[in-house]
């Protein structure tokens, strides 16, 4: 197990600066001035022009300025927003709860939903409602989550006035951020209008960012159940004359388990995507946004160092889902 | 090894052209319902694609003043000649939606062709040349992985400039990783097969051995991944699109559509309502069609 864990944890250090190259040529390859890219400045004398060419050290060979990037990167200071003058990390640490808490929110609704979901369509194979299911879970897999918000939007908010169109809390409420999940600050602002609030405005963006997890897990769950409801095990457990709830949800959903939990560890990169889109629709102020903002803004710093922020955010999730599964399944641990 | 083995080693790694194979491989389609209906919109947006200068009703550019944000046919106020409505500078909808087929079919259809060729390239590669090279190559692939693929082709538009045929790029690098993996696993699983080793000790050298002989035994897996990958392409394109990084308007593609509608489709239900429509028909309809290939094309899946 160690070794396991020790070559799993190195493998990372090339995907890493991998990553941190990605993110670094991307400054360099973006049209334009180097220096107005980075500091947004214009009509900069040459003077100070060459000063700041030289202060930056952009006077430097490439693979210096790379190892300087890299040494940067690794103190923690990914640079400063062109438009805000805020250190790029702290923005993101103040945004990303807004996106943990809308992720968190629509995975448990995926799973929620997905996995009984699944599990009665395996049961009933062959029936109107496995049928059903794997149709609506097929167009869920291809829905284009842009659009699909809009049309809730249009129908929940804008029709019928059920929830609100965008945000995170009604501006009625100041709630003091100490998590910066809004369900929780709410939760101790000691406001049932704000907890009411904070919900509903997270109903809508988490059913949107949730279809597509939700149609994954659904398909997954059914396949691997009915691998596994066609083993000797389940016969024998029906012989002893077990009731069809213990065998299926005892016997059969342990063990199809496994692969289930893979893939709705896979599904955080989806996640992370789909925030993109599904802030943007939703106005909601998280990570996804904030990127999507820093292109229309040409704000070139903070799409830099939000983009290599997401990607090791995935990579260190990936690992952990690989050392879990390790742990877990001791065959793969070659 | 006899040389009748090396014979029939050979032949077997040829493509079995048994009498029938075509239908044997359209029954075990058929059997996926899904996937025939998925197939039958695939051939109609074609067509629709192909004639669409003559199946739309209007020009998908021309704007007609008098009709501002016309309501489709069915709904008072709209009128036949503009069936499914108008947007917010009097262009017909119907009329570049059909247009849009041609744009998200040609999308997908360079994207899948550019991952495709590339990536079966750089995963055969890595099969045969092993050791440094392969390392490298997959290394690469799981950096590309790591970033969410809208994230990347967002960063990749940024660097390239808005457009669709940078998108299409975008796109087609991020989705790059699925079809190199999917190559070198399966060359791998064939190089380890008798065929592969008759064939190189007849004297084939590696260009042949990569192409000719293990190439047409790793199609199945490659055919599925493209027709999702079409999919996926046009999903991503069209996500470039709404965001305004994809084709610009005026251009009649499906994201941008929605784009322009931003600003009143709360007003203006139809303008939003159709493009989507139009997108996820589109992809709905090649994940039926990949589901049946892969029924139909993989042994290991058949039940």
């Amino acid at each position: 197990m160690l070794r396991f864990l020790l070559r799993r944890v190195t493998l990372i250090v090339p995907t890493f600066v991998g990553v941190t190259l990605l993110s670094f040529l991307l400054i360099h390859l973006v049209p334009g001035d180097p220096i107005e890219v980075r500091t947004g400045e214009r009509g900069i004398t040459p003077e100070r022009l060459a000063a700041m060419r030289h202060e930056m050290g952009l006077d430097r060979p490439l693979w210096q300025q790379f190892a300087g990037y890299e040494a940067q990167v690794l103190h923690g200071n990914l640079g400063t927003s062109i438009i805000t003058r805020q250190p790029v990390w702290r923005e993101f640490a103040t945004l990303f709860p807004a996106t943990i808490e809308l992720s968190v929110c629509a995975i448990v609704f995926a799973i929620a939903v997905g996995l009984p979901l699944g599990v009665i369509a395996a049961v009933r194979r062959g029936s109107v409602f496995d049928y059903g299911l794997m149709g609506l879970s097929i167009a869920g897999a291809s829905m284009p989550i842009f659009w699909w918000g809009l049309m809730m939007i249009l129908v929940f908010s804008v029709a019928l006035g059920w929830t609100p169109v965008s945000g995170r809390i009604s501006d009625a409420f100041y709630v003091e951020p100490w998590s910066g999940f809004m369900l929780i600050d709410a939760w101790f602002s000691d406001d049932k209008g704000a907890v009411r609030s904070a919900f509903s405005h997270l109903i809508l963006p988490t059913i949107v960012l949730g279809t597509i997890p939700l149609a994954t897990i659904a398909r997954m769950t059914r396949s691997a159940m009915l691998e596994v409801l066609g083993e000797d095990y389940i016969r024998t457990a029906r012989a002893k004359g077990l009731g069809g709830v213990r065998v299926v949800v005892v016997h059969a959903l342990r063990n199809a388990l496994i692969p289930v939990v893979t893939v709705i560890g896979l599904q955080v990169g989806t996640l992370l995507g789909g925030a993109i889109l599904t802030e943007t629709i939703f106005s909601w102020p998280g990570v996804g946004h904030w990127l999507v903002e820093s292109i229309q803004r040409r704000d070139y710093p903070v799409l830099q160092g939000g983009t290599l922020l997401v990607a090791s955010l995935v990579m260190l999730v990936n690992l952990g889902v690989d050392l879990a599964y390790g742990f877990l399944n001791p065959r793969i641990r070659r | 090894m006899s040389g009748a083995d090396v014979q029939a080693a050979t032949a077997a790694a040829r493509p079995q052209r048994a009498p029938g194979s075509l239908r044997l491989f359209w029954r075990a389609f058929a059997e996926n319902r899904g996937a025939v209906v998925g197939f039958a919109v695939m051939l109609l947006l074609v067509a629709v694609a192909l004639l669409a200068d003559w199946v739309a009703p209007h020009s998908p550019v021309v704007q007609f003043r008098d009709h501002f944000l016309a309501p489709p046919m069915w709904q008072r106020g709209g009128s036949a000649e503009f069936l499914l409505g108008t947007d917010d500078v009097g262009r017909d909808i119907l009329s570049r939606l059909i247009h849009g087929a041609r744009l998200s079919l040609l999308i997908g259809l360079a994207v899948v062709a550019l991952s495709l060729s590339g990536g079966t390239v750089l995963g055969l590669s890595a099969a045969f040349a092993g050791g440094t090279a392969d390392i490298a190559i997959m290394r690469l692939m799981d950096i590309l992985l790591v970033f969410p693929s809208l994230l990347l082709a967002i960063v990749i538009v940024a660097i390239l400039g808005p457009s669709l045929f940078n998108a299409m790029i975008a796109v087609a690098i991020v989705t790059l990783p699925n079809y190199t993996r999917l190559s070198r696993a399966a060359a791998l699983g064939e190089l380890a097969r008798d065929y592969v080793t008759a064939t190189r000790s007849a004297g084939a050298g590696t260009l042949r051995l990569m192409f000719l002989t293990v190439l047409p035994n790793c199609t199945a897996p490659l055919i599925v991944q493209a027709t999702l990958g079409f999919s996926s392409a046009i999903l991503d394109a069209a996500a470039l699109g709404f965001l305004g990084l994809g084709a610009q308007p005026p251009t009649p593609e499906w994201g941008t559509m929605l784009a322009g509608a931003l600003e009143f489709y709360q007003r203006a239900w139809w303008v939003l309502a159709f493009p989507g429509i139009a997108i996820l028909v589109t992809v709905l309809a090649f994940n039926l069609m990949g589901d049946g290939l892969r029924d139909a094309l993989d042994p290991r899946l058949k039940r």
